[in-house]
């Protein structure tokens, strides 16, 4: 079932446009135009977004987290997630390896349009910061019954 | 250094080829530091909780492994994905006088802490020198 929403195996299309620009950033470009406010690969926190018929859930990937430092915004489909994490060093000990991000972040992510900004959720849990979005009904497909 | 060879990349979110099979698995970041008493490993595997968490500890290696588990609702499609697998996976090779039958594990808001103590023959001593 998780795998629905990492990977994009179902569409031929898109393993393909990912294979290519994963060879596009090899060689420190993308054969596509990549979004506006689209950021480096590694950026953290990862997000992922899946949507359904009825929601647009994000689940932004950062663990150790205070919860009181992130600050969750959206404006009519645009959703700003800011925060930070400062990772205390330990002061009487010898490190070989930092790699966990210490700082400020902020991402920023265009939601469909149908997105209904009035209803929102967000918790955070085992490290995993999940925002859910309502849509709007109206923009729901709708069947119609043949008489 | 004591953990001497790291068999993972250093890049957070790289999927590579895991060692088992064909199965890709997210590299977690890690802090690793060692003071007078002991090593410890911090790594970053949000969205596990311990139920789905396995670290293993053997004479000459440390092994962490983890899988994610979201609320997903039915029937979700991807419109975005920086990540592309639920699982971690990281190795680090251990020495011999790190004393991993007394290996600590800990997770908390998907940060994995594991210390592991040094054999008190090999505790740091801090040996004052005097002068003349």
């Amino acid at each position: 079932m998780f795998e629905s929403l990492f990977n994009f195996d179902t569409d031929p299309f898109e393993q393909f446009r990912r294979l290519e620009s994963e060879v596009g950033q090899l060689h420190g470009h993308s054969p596509w135009p990549a979004g506006i406010r689209a950021v480096q690969r590694g950026t953290f926190p990862p997000i992922n977004v899946g949507a359904t018929p009825e929601r647009i859930d994000v689940y932004l990937f950062a663990a150790g987290l205070d919860s009181k430092s992130l600050d969750v915004s959206i404006q009519q489909n645009l959703l700003t997630i800011s925060g930070s994490r400062r990772i205390d060093a330990e002061e009487k000990a010898e490190y070989y390896r930092r790699e966990r991000f210490d700082g400020d972040f902020r991402r920023v992510i265009t939601l469909p349009e149908d997105v209904d900004p009035e209803r929102v959720d967000a918790k955070y849990r085992d490290g995993v910061l999940q925002i859910t979005v309502q849509r709007r009904e109206a923009a729901r497909p709708r069947q119609i019954t043949v008489s | 250094m004591t953990l001497k060879q790291d068999m993972g990349m250093p890049e957070t979110t790289a999927t590579v080829k895991g060692t088992r099979g064909s199965e890709a698995a997210l590299i977690p970041a890690v802090d690793i530091f060692e003071d007078s008493h002991q090593i410890t490993v911090q790594a970053e595997m949000p969205g596990v909780s311990k139920d789905k968490l396995n670290v293993q500890a053997e004479r000459n290696g440390l092994l962490i492994e983890g899988e994610m588990q979201i609320d997903l609702p039915a029937g979700t499609t991807a419109l975005y994905a920086d990540l592309h697998t639920t699982r971690y996976r990281r190795s680090f090779v251990l020495s011999g006088e790190l004393e991993t039958e007394r290996i600590e594990a800990s997770l908390k808001d998907g940060l994995l802490t594991v210390r592991i103590p040094k054999r008190v023959e090999y505790r740091t001593r801090r040996i004052k020198v005097s002068t003349a």
